[in-house]
């Protein structure tokens, strides 16, 4: 089949031509289907920095903590403070230049939006999917504002979750997202970056 | 434990039938052959699916650190390779180390498997994994190592630094396997990457839902979308039905269980990769997507924990691999690193894959420091303890440190096992 479209194709078009038409020609006919664009929402969880797949819906820290304390607090703690079963989600802040950083979501996480995508996709467990966006909004406006990230009445959503600026975003090299994927130019050798 | 105890029950009646054969003494040749190759009742359910002999008993362990999942459920983190007893450079994959950040495989009917490319492409697809099969298939040796394997800080330090750690406590999260599956790039060109486009984030379908970001560069280079092992289907811990494999980078990339693939302009800064797997410096500042692993070897034998039985000959034997390419040397020392000699190279050695190495010796029954340093065909040398530290602005009392402290990742420094009077073997990196 594949050298029968290459003949056809030589005899129509100049070379250059042919390029093209290749590049756009799938060569592995009927291997996989198109997806719906349902199926494409529905499996899509991946929240980036910049927040471009973030649902509809909003959240408060006060309707946050209704949440978290049905849903959350029997791992994390009624404040958040943590517990043997689940790590402390408010808290923790200090200098991070020693030898026993605090690595916190507080004191390190460079995203807020990583925050929304976490607790969407893996919480609570064993009830996946259970939390509608809002009520994630709401979980991330009630972390944000025990940490003192955010002020009480700060409504969380789509716009706004991905201007939030967390407190460790800067002490991370290369600074840059786009500087990241280049590890000759970051100047990483033999399994180790600067 | 009842099919550890099934072939050991077999052995005893094939032992009873010969020793019965040799009291008889009157049976034939023939008869003799035909008894004991007569099957007792359930060996043909053991042959179907081969065992090892009840004599072989290594085993991978685990206690990494526990994590917790659910209240009053506790899992481990993660469970090390054997390598003391490791044999040429394939892992066995049911002996492969686990990490899966204490998530269980997730039991997938591969009927219903699904793996979802979208995102920023011309035509978003979904693939069944009888379509996958279809395609035309590659099968490459590669080695895996999470970024943890013997750092000397962070939940796998402790047991690291022991003088009576094990290889497998300190070398064993990474193993060896061939891999067969597609590659990463026909699949993108199938569904035709548009401009602009410069990531793609992986993402598993065990309760987690293991998310990372990957440059394009490498996803078109050479990673492969895997569901084969060692010549059979993934195990479940392995990511049954289908894994991504991203060959010469730290293991978190490898995503098990694989069902999507996003591409888009940028990292995406799920947690794993954006908040556990960055390494802080003392400075306060943090590395992230150090992706790459470093040369590295190790002697597998003699190795931590063995005990040399007498005077004489042995082969020093151990694995060497690089996320930069394939070994292209490999010295041995067994006098603490004043001396050197090359070890012979076994084939095959293939890319960001383990290398089996050995080296004639004689144990004159004094003490000795045996180490090996490999070098990768980019030139790069695996480093010292003291490079290292170099590397890292950190002084030789950071690899004391208590395993709390700041973790780096990436280890790769040279270990050396100390042999002694008695034939024992200890560690000796600190």
């Amino acid at each position: 089949m594949r050298y029968f479209n290459l003949g056809l194709a030589l005899t129509v078009c100049s070379l250059a031509a042919c390029a093209a038409a290749f590049a756009q020609t799938p060569s592995y006919s009927n291997v996989g289907r198109t997806p719906t664009k349902e199926e494409m929402q529905a499996w899509n969880q991946s929240i980036g920095p910049e927040g471009k797949e973030l649902p509809p819906g909003s959240g408060t820290a006060k309707e946050g903590e209704k949440v978290f304390s049905e849903k959350c607090a029997v791992c994390h703690g009624p404040a958040g403070e943590g517990s043997q079963l689940a790590p402390r989600l408010v808290g923790g802040r200090a200098p991070l230049n020693t030898p026993t950083p605090s690595r916190t979501l507080a004191n390190y996480w460079p995203f807020a939006t990583t925050i929304w995508d976490y607790i969407n996709r893996a919480m609570p467990p064993k009830q996946q999917g259970s939390l509608s966006a809002s009520d994630v909004y709401a979980l991330t406006a009630f972390i944000l504002y025990r940490n003192e990230i955010i002020p009480e009445t700060q409504v969380i959503d789509a716009a706004s979750l991905p201007k939030v600026k967390m407190p460790n975003r800067d002490d991370f090299v290369p600074h840059e997202l786009k500087d990241i994927h280049d590890l000759r130019a970051r100047g990483c050798s033999a399994g180790h970056c600067p | 434990m009842s099919s550890k105890r099934s072939p050991r029950r077999q052995f005893l009646k094939n032992g009873a039938a010969l020793a019965g054969l040799a009291a008889g003494a009157i049976s034939s040749p023939a008869e003799n052959l035909f008894a004991a190759d007569t099957p007792a009742t359930g060996a043909e359910a053991l042959h179907a699916y081969g065992q090892r002999s009840h004599f072989e008993n290594d085993g991978r362990i685990g206690s990494i650190a526990m994590w917790p999942i659910v209240p009053g459920a506790r899992r481990d983190y993660g469970f090390r390779s054997p390598l003391q007893d490791s044999i040429g450079i394939i892992t066995p994959a049911s002996l492969h180390f686990i990490i899966s950040h204490g998530h269980e495989p997730p039991d997938i009917d591969p009927r219903e498997h699904r793996l979802m490319i979208h995102g920023m492409v011309d035509r978003p697809l979904i693939f069944s994994l009888d379509e996958i099969k279809r395609l035309p298939s590659v099968s490459r040796l590669h080695f895996l190592e999470c970024h943890g394997n013997s750092a000397t800080s962070g939940p796998t330090g402790d047991p690291r630094k022991a003088s009576n750690a094990t290889v497998q406590e300190t070398h064993g999260l990474t193993s060896c396997s061939i891999w067969t599956g597609v590659p990463l790039s026909l699949l993108l060109g199938q569904v035709g990457v548009q401009k602009g486009a410069s990531w793609i984030v992986a993402e598993g379908t065990e309760e987690g839902k293991h998310s990372k970001s990957i440059p394009l560069e490498k996803a078109m280079d050479d990673c492969l979308v895997v569901y084969g092992q060692n010549g059979e289907a993934l195990r479940p811990e392995q990511g049954y039905p289908l894994r991504l494999l991203v060959p010469g980078w730290q293991g978190i990339n490898n995503v098990k269980w694989v069902r999507r693939i996003y591409v888009v302009d940028e990292p995406y800064m799920a947690m794993m990769e954006s908040t556990k797997y960055p390494s802080p410096r003392l400075d306060g500042k943090s590395r992230w997507f150090e992706s790459e692993m470093g040369p590295k070897s190790v002697i597998t034998r003699p190795s931590g924990g063995q005990q040399l039985s007498a005077r004489g000959f042995y082969e020093i034997t151990g694995l060497a691999w690089s996320g930069g390419g394939a070994i292209r040397r490999v010295e041995v020392s067994a006098d603490g690193g004043r001396t050197w000699k090359d070890a012979q190279l076994q084939q095959p050695i293939a890319p960001k894959a383990h290398t089996r190495f050995g080296l004639a010796w004689t144990w004159n029954g004094e003490e000795a420091v045996l180490q090996s340093r490999c070098t990768d065909d980019q030139g790069h040398v695996q480093p010292t303890l003291n490079d290292l530290a170099k590397f890292w602005g950190v002084g030789m009392d950071y690899f004391q440190l208590p395993p709390a402290t700041a973790d780096m990742g990436n280890f790769n420094g040279i270990q050396p096992w100390k042999v002694n009077r008695d034939g024992s073997v200890s560690n000796a990196l600190l």
